[in-house]
């Protein structure tokens, strides 16, 4: 049993068809990710696991429940957390104020120390900040809030939407860096990213989203040497 | 010199209105001390219309009605405790207090009740079908008419016969001002409110979960805050502090409870939170307490007709220079 299955998922808006019958899984430990261009559905498809938007067919089951119908809320409580596309900082909160947001439905204080602890070592550059309030931030610092913000929830899976949009390439570096290691750490990872290059890299699997269908799904590896996904994605003739 | 230049500038404003520049100086301080109570009632006040916009962007116009419903509370708590409309009954300090205690509890909760109602009721059936913004303010508008005819059709046009729990008597003399017990009482108890409103916003676990809906509703949502319940909460909190600046304006203006009593003073509450920066409680404080001094101040020195003229050119004044209030709009802190 999968960690997360999409069963023949469709999303509307209005007259407009965002997804398309979409099914895919994710295992638990892995670092699966979606790649495809500007309005394939990536995004759509975060937010219809989190429950932003709801479907208007098939259904979401995660650890072998069926939450479609779940508010967003609740599922962060059952293991889901999101760090979405444009970061979602609070600007007037602090540092500190956003990464206890991600906390918002623990009460565990002396797990909740040690996630602290955790975020810390991940983001030193937080920890020098926490005073800051988030809208000061540079877009790096921003992700890393987001990033450490969701890991305060102590997720089981982690939703990283376009972690790496906007941000300069050494920090495209580390933040893929970190996602690993948060990986390696026992976290289970959706990532969807416009740099398909290091993404496919760095995930176990990945789907192809092409107006909002799945178009391909394999190993990360293979998907990089697929000559289709070679020139579509990855900038090479 | 000077005292002849002020006489040329009175005389000379004489010709047009009553320009009394020695007045307001004989009754500067009695100025400042009154218009601090008031202003503390229309901060009160404030802040419900300053937390319903910072979570909703909603203007609640039917706040000024869940004020008269606090109003009524309290002064049914009166009846209801044996106060007759008259001369005002001496008492032991410590009854008097548990009353006025009991009668600001009736008043929050009554006022908290009605402003979890309407938002049920009226808006969040709106919110579920997606409504236009425009809607949603034609709404506020209606519920404020419907609740205050309710009132009408109950109470009638006059005021309740007044009831007075405490005299006023000057508890102490600065430069020859005299300070009453009600004055301070309402002063004390309206900034401990304040403060207490401001430190739950600002430093609790709910408190972060209003400012983050007010901030990014989606991204709040995949923190697992509860949008609905925060919704709840704001107005339930809102209602409450118009309930207890209900209460302190029966004791402070004991005519004053009638059905349509809420209406001045719910748009000089309303003044106030733009004035100070709507969406933004310590704006709401700064705007409430800035409206009532420098009313009083314009009283004095044109006339009691010219009252409410200053406040709101104060209002326009401050929006030219600031069009987003003294401090800005944001909840809880500066929006960057």
């Amino acid at each position: 049993m999968a960690l997360l299955e999409l069963h023949s998922v469709s999303v509307a808006y209005g007259r407009i068809q965002a997804l398309r019958d979409i099914s895919l899984t994710v295992e638990e430990g892995e670092i699966v990710t979606l790649i495809g261009a500007n309005g394939a559905g990536k995004t759509t498809t975060m937010k219809a696991i989190s429950g932003l938007v709801p479907l208007s067919q098939g259904s979401i089951e995660f650890d072998g429940a069926d939450i479609s119908k779940v508010r967003a809320d609740l599922r962060v409580v059952r293991g889901i957390c999101q760090a979405p596309e444009g970061r979602g900082v609070f600007p007037g909160m602090t540092v500190r104020e956003n990464l206890e947001m991600g906390c918002y439905t623990r009460r565990d204080r002396k797990a909740i120390a040690e996630d602290f602890d955790r975020v810390f070592e991940l983001f030193p550059r937080l920890k020098e900040r926490a005073t800051q309030a988030g809208g000061t931030l540079s877009g790096g610092e921003q992700q890393m809030v987001a990033i450490g913000r969701a890991l305060m929830a102590r997720p089981r899976l982690l939703l990283l939407d376009e972690p790496s949009m906007g941000l300069a390439p050494q920090f495209i570096q580390q933040i893929f860096n970190i996602i690993t290691e948060i990986n390696k750490q026992g976290t289970t990872v959706l990532l969807v990213e416009q740099n398909a290059q290091q993404a496919l890299s760095r995930a176990h699997r990945g789907y192809v989203l092409e107006t909002g269908s799945v178009t391909r799904a394999s190993t990360g590896k293979d998907l990089l040497a697929d000559p289709a996904v070679k020139e579509a994605y990855l900038g090479v003739a | 010199m000077t005292s002849h230049l002020a006489l040329t500038l009175a005389q000379s404003g004489s010709q047009w209105i009553d320009f009394n520049v020695g007045l307001l100086a004989e009754r500067f301080w009695a100025n400042t001390v009154d218009g601090l109570a008031y202003g503390s009632i229309y901060a009160l006040v404030a802040l419900g219309y300053t937390l319903v916009y910072g979570v909703l962007r909603l203007i609640n116009f039917a706040h000024s009605e869940v004020f008269v419903v606090g109003a009524f509370g309290a002064y049914f708590t009166f009846v209801g405790l044996g106060y007759k409309p008259g001369p005002t009954l001496a008492s032991g300090l410590g009854p008097l207090i548990a009353n006025l205690v009991l009668a600001g509890a009736v008043a929050m909760i009554a006022a908290g009740l009605i402003a979890l109602l309407l938002e049920r009721v009226a808006y969040r059936p709106l919110r579920r079908r997606n409504a236009p913004r425009l809607v949603f303010l034609i709404t506020a508008i209606g519920a404020s008419f419907a609740i205050q005819q309710g009132f009408y059709l109950w109470r009638g046009a006059n005021p309740e016969p007044a009831i007075r729990l405490v005299r006023p008597e000057a508890v102490f003399d600065i430069a020859g001002t005299r300070i009453t017990n009600i004055q301070i009482v309402v002063f004390v108890a309206s900034v401990v409110l304040l403060i207490v409103a401001d430190r739950f916003v600002g430093q609790t676990r709910l408190g972060r979960g209003i400012r983050a809906v007010a901030q990014d509703p989606d991204t709040a949502a995949l923190m697992g805050v509860n949008k609905e319940r925060v919704i709840m909460l704001t107005f339930v909190i809102g209602g409450a502090l118009a309930g207890a600046a209900a209460l302190f304006y029966v004791m402070m203006i004991p005519q004053g409870v009638l059905y349509n009593g809420g209406f001045l003073l719910g748009i000089k509450a309303f003044t106030a939170a733009v004035l100070g920066g709507i969406g933004n409680l310590r704006g709401a404080l700064l705007g409430g307490l800035l409206l009532g001094v420098v009313e009083n101040y314009g009283q004095t020195l044109f006339g009691g007709e010219w009252r409410d003229v200053v406040a709101f050119v104060l209002l326009i004044g401050i929006l030219m220079v600031r069009p987003t209030g003294i401090l800005g709009e944001s909840l809880g802190r500066a929006r960057v």
